[in-house]
């Protein structure tokens, strides 16, 4: 018998059939294991990119046809890029919808004051500082003055964009009644005639809010995205069709059905998550945050109104901000503005992320409007104006408890 | 009718003869250690017909493959890459033709990849005219897919070079052998490229972005010549050496007696080798070119005005015997390590490195059941930094599939 065995391994038809169930076991293997050996999803709190959660399906396919437009589509001079611009693709801007880089800084020039911009006929308010081959980009016109904008993180900005108009002046403080030193406003700014005001909005003097942008120049995201599309890219749309080369207009060069889903992808992007937040060092930073009164501009709870999104809609979140704006100073008035705001004001940005930054940035901060801080720090002393209070309480506070507050602003 | 019937008996006799398999010849690819990579564009298996000087060829490939990003996977995706079919003819003594037509994932691109007339006047002096492959690299020169142990092509010479890049144009090209040395050169004059490669969506230089332009076949972007030349060496126990150069004026500078732009010059300078140990038969081929590009000042840093790249294949024979039937049967287990800087240069606003940058290691197992055929399964994993330089992002898998001539 074990002769038989032993024949019968030796014949070439038990060789093949053993070389193919061993080339089958390594099929098997591989195929089995694909997921494997392939690089894990990030932890969600590691990333600011995602959608909020509780999207429907269709909301689903909304959100990924936005996601490409504003990700993955770069412009070119055949699909309508510039002739002058300042980047060619959302996504080169707001890396994985971080805060920006220097490379991808705007210029915004030319209005000092409430009276409006002085130099609309000469490119204002935004400078395309790159330019098609063959063509000249613009150029600062003399004696206007400027200030350089970084681009800021995209996400949860659908719940800054929820909250409601009565919440953002219930907050406000324009003559400083507390006598607290901090005097927030909201922006009054004109309404552009495509704009569609949310329920129960508050206009003054044919003005609405703003809360988007630096200077909160911008009323929602959509005046936000097709802004930027036209200002950053030279893309005409339904909305904006002035061409920013010839002040004509133009054709729409990206479409509104596109417009409307990279609005319901930023509207619908998640909410950054905080990392190790009952850390005790982050506990006890944060506390240290609220006795130097920094929460007082950088609010660390709002709650949102009605949204037609079900998921933002009366939600209540944590972006560290007022959303108003404050003066912050001499050290940072560039002397430019929009709207009703001073040069020297400006709004108070949401800290959220903040310790993701440097993930969308390069491997470096660039914090502050214009990125001039490279480090949390470097940010909280550069704070003037209304915030001299706070930054002369965080300068006061022993290494170790700076040490502290700056690990829970790092957490955030 | 009686003649008609006949007719159509001696037809159907004569097309039953046509697919006689007894009159078909094959003439497999030379191997010597005398072969250059340029002559891999003759040096290929060739089925000819009775005394007809034509002869056919082609290959095929087709490949599954799970690769995941960060997380996020396509799933199982099955692909036929290319399908590349060969007619080479014999003009006359020192006259000779040949095609190769391409048809990529499908018929989604098909594209004559050379078509062009040898004329021999000296081993030194031949004319090439025609759809030519522009020899930049060894790669765009030798690019079988049964010829490579790995399901993708090299990062660098696809997407950094443009393999595979032709274009239509002249050229003379010659050889010299002395005892155990080979030496050759190349050098055409073909359309070049156009605006596509700092205007495109890629969203950095990009110097396959041109070949969108279908109409370079027919007409140069900007009626500059650009030239490619390649100069090589070989010891037939040593390795071969090639350096190539590449270059012109890529954009339109003038249309219609109107001034649009300067003229602006790429020049590519790539450098090739390879060789096999002989103890130990491990062969080692690879490639490294230097890519600089006048992108104008004014338009955007993403843009690279520099970019390098290369990858580097060690293949080891390591079990060489009859295997299934196959009596030419040989597994080798290889490795290739590929790099590509696509944006050399700081950023104006920080003074800080631009990133853009890819490096890949693919570890290999590959069967060759004959010299013309191959079955092979890869273990990909890429790291692509962004221009910013943030995490890079990582993307791995498997890959599985076959090449072979026909």
């Amino acid at each position: 018998m074990p002769n038989f065995i032993s024949l019968l391994c030796n014949t070439l038809i038990m060789k093949r059939i053993t070389v193919f169930l061993l080339l089958g076991l390594a099929g098997y293997t591989i195929v089995s294991s694909c997921k494997k050996v392939q690089p894990s999803a990030p932890a969600n709190e590691a990333i600011l990119d995602g959608p909020v959660e509780g999207l429907t399906p269709a909301q689903n396919i909304i959100f990924l046809r936005g996601d490409v437009a504003f990700n993955d589509e770069i412009f070119t001079s055949e699909t309508g890029l510039g002739p002058i611009f300042v980047a060619t693709s959302c996504g080169s801007c707001h890396a994985g919808d971080g805060k920006g880089h220097p490379f991808s800084t705007l210029t915004r020039f030319g209005q000092t004051d409430s009276t409006g911009n002085k130099y609309l006929t000469k490119g204002a308010p935004q400078l395309q500082h790159r330019a098609l081959p063959g063509f000249e980009p613009e150029k600062l016109p003399e004696g206007a003055t400027f200030t350089r904008l970084m681009p800021p993180a995209n996400t949860g900005v659908g719940y800054l964009e929820a909250v409601t108009d009565q919440d953002l002046l219930a907050m406000s403080d324009p003559t400083d009644a507390d006598g607290d030193g901090i005097s927030g406003t909201v922006n009054w700014i004109p309404i552009k005639n495509y704009i569609n005001l949310q329920d129960g909005a508050v206009t003054k003097n044919g003005k609405c809010i703003g809360r988007f942008g630096k200077k909160a120049g911008a009323y929602n995201l959509m005046q936000q995205t097709a802004s930027a599309y036209n200002q950053d890219m030279g893309i005409s749309s339904l909305y904006e069709p002035i061409d920013t080369y010839t002040g004509l207009e133009i054709d729409p060069e990206v479409s509104t059905q596109t417009l409307n889903d990279v609005v319901f992808y930023l509207q619908t992007l998640k909410a950054p998550i905080q990392r190790n937040p009952t850390h005790p060092d982050v506990v006890a930073g944060k506390q240290l945050f609220v006795q130097a009164d920094c929460a007082k501009c950088h609010k660390p709870e709002l709650k949102t109104g009605y949204s037609p999104i079900a998921p933002l809609s009366y939600q209540s979140f944590y972006p560290y901000t007022d959303m108003l704006m404050h003066d912050m100073g001499p050290g940072l008035d560039d002397g430019y503005t929009e709207g009703m705001a001073t040069t020297a004001e400006w709004r108070t940005p949401a800290l959220w992320g903040l310790g993701l930054s440097k993930n969308s940035q390069g491997g470096s901060y660039f914090l502050l409007h214009d990125g001039r801080a490279h480090s949390i720090q470097d940010a909280i002393m550069l704070h003037g104006g209304e915030a001299t209070n706070s930054r002369n309480k965080y300068n006061a506070l022993p290494e170790s408890d700076k040490k502290k507050m700056l690990t829970f602003l790092e957490s955030l | 009718m009686r003649r008609i019937l006949c007719l159509l008996l001696c037809l159907t006799g004569t097309a039953y003869a046509q697919i006689d398999s007894t009159l078909l010849r094959r003439k497999p690819a030379t191997k010597n250690d005398m072969q250059l990579n340029m002559d891999a564009v003759y040096n290929r298996p060739f089925l000819s017909m009775g005394k007809l000087p034509v002869a056919l060829g082609g290959y095929a490939e087709a490949n599954w493959q799970h690769l995941g990003t960060e997380g996020i996977t396509d799933g199982h995706q099955f692909q036929m890459q290319r399908m590349t079919l060969f007619v080479s003819s014999s003009i006359g003594k020192r006259l000779k033709f040949l095609s190769e037509l391409e048809f990529e994932d499908g018929t989604k691109e098909i594209n004559i990849e050379f078509a062009a007339v040898d004329m021999e006047f000296h081993p030194m002096l031949n004319l090439r005219g025609g759809i030519i492959m522009n020899p930049i690299g060894a790669f765009n020169q030798n690019h079988d897919g049964p010829k490579w142990e790995f399901v993708d092509r090299p990062t660098s010479a696809v997407a950094m070079l443009p393999a595979t890049w032709s274009n239509v144009g002249f050229g003379v090209y010659g050889k010299q052998y002395k005892k155990d040395w080979v030496l050759a050169y190349e050098v055409y004059a073909t359309n070049g490229f156009d605006n596509r490669i700092i205007d495109n969506t890629n969203g950095r230089t990009f110097l396959p972005a041109t070949k969108l332009n279908r109409d370079r076949f027919e007409e140069s972007y900007n009626g500059v010549p650009m030239i490619t030349a390649k100069g090589a060496v070989r010891h037939r126990n040593i390795a071969e050496l090639g350096v190539s150069y590449m270059g012109g004026v890529y954009n339109k500078f003038e249309q219609d007696g109107f001034v649009l732009d300067k003229r602006r010059s790429i020049n590519v300078v790539a450098v090739d080798a390879n060789t096999t140990i002989p103890r130990s038969n491990t062969f080692i081929t690879g490639e490294w070119a230097w890519v600089s590009t006048d992108v104008p000042p004014t338009y955007s840093e993403q843009y690279g005005r520099r970019q390098h790249g290369g990858f580097a294949d060690i293949v080891q024979p390591v079990y060489r015997k009859p295997l299934l039937g196959f009596d030419e049967s040989v597994i080798n287990i290889a490795c290739r390590l590929e790099y590509v800087d696509w944006n050399v240069g700081t950023f104006a606003q920080t003074g800080s490195n631009i990133a853009d940058h890819f490096v890949s290691v693919v570890p290999a197992i590959s069967w060759r059941p004959s010299g013309q055929t191959v079955i092979r399964v890869n273990y990909r994993y890429n790291l692509q930094t962004d221009l910013l330089g943030n995490p890079a992002q990582r993307t791995a898998g498997f890959q599985a599939g076959f090449s072979s001539y026909f």
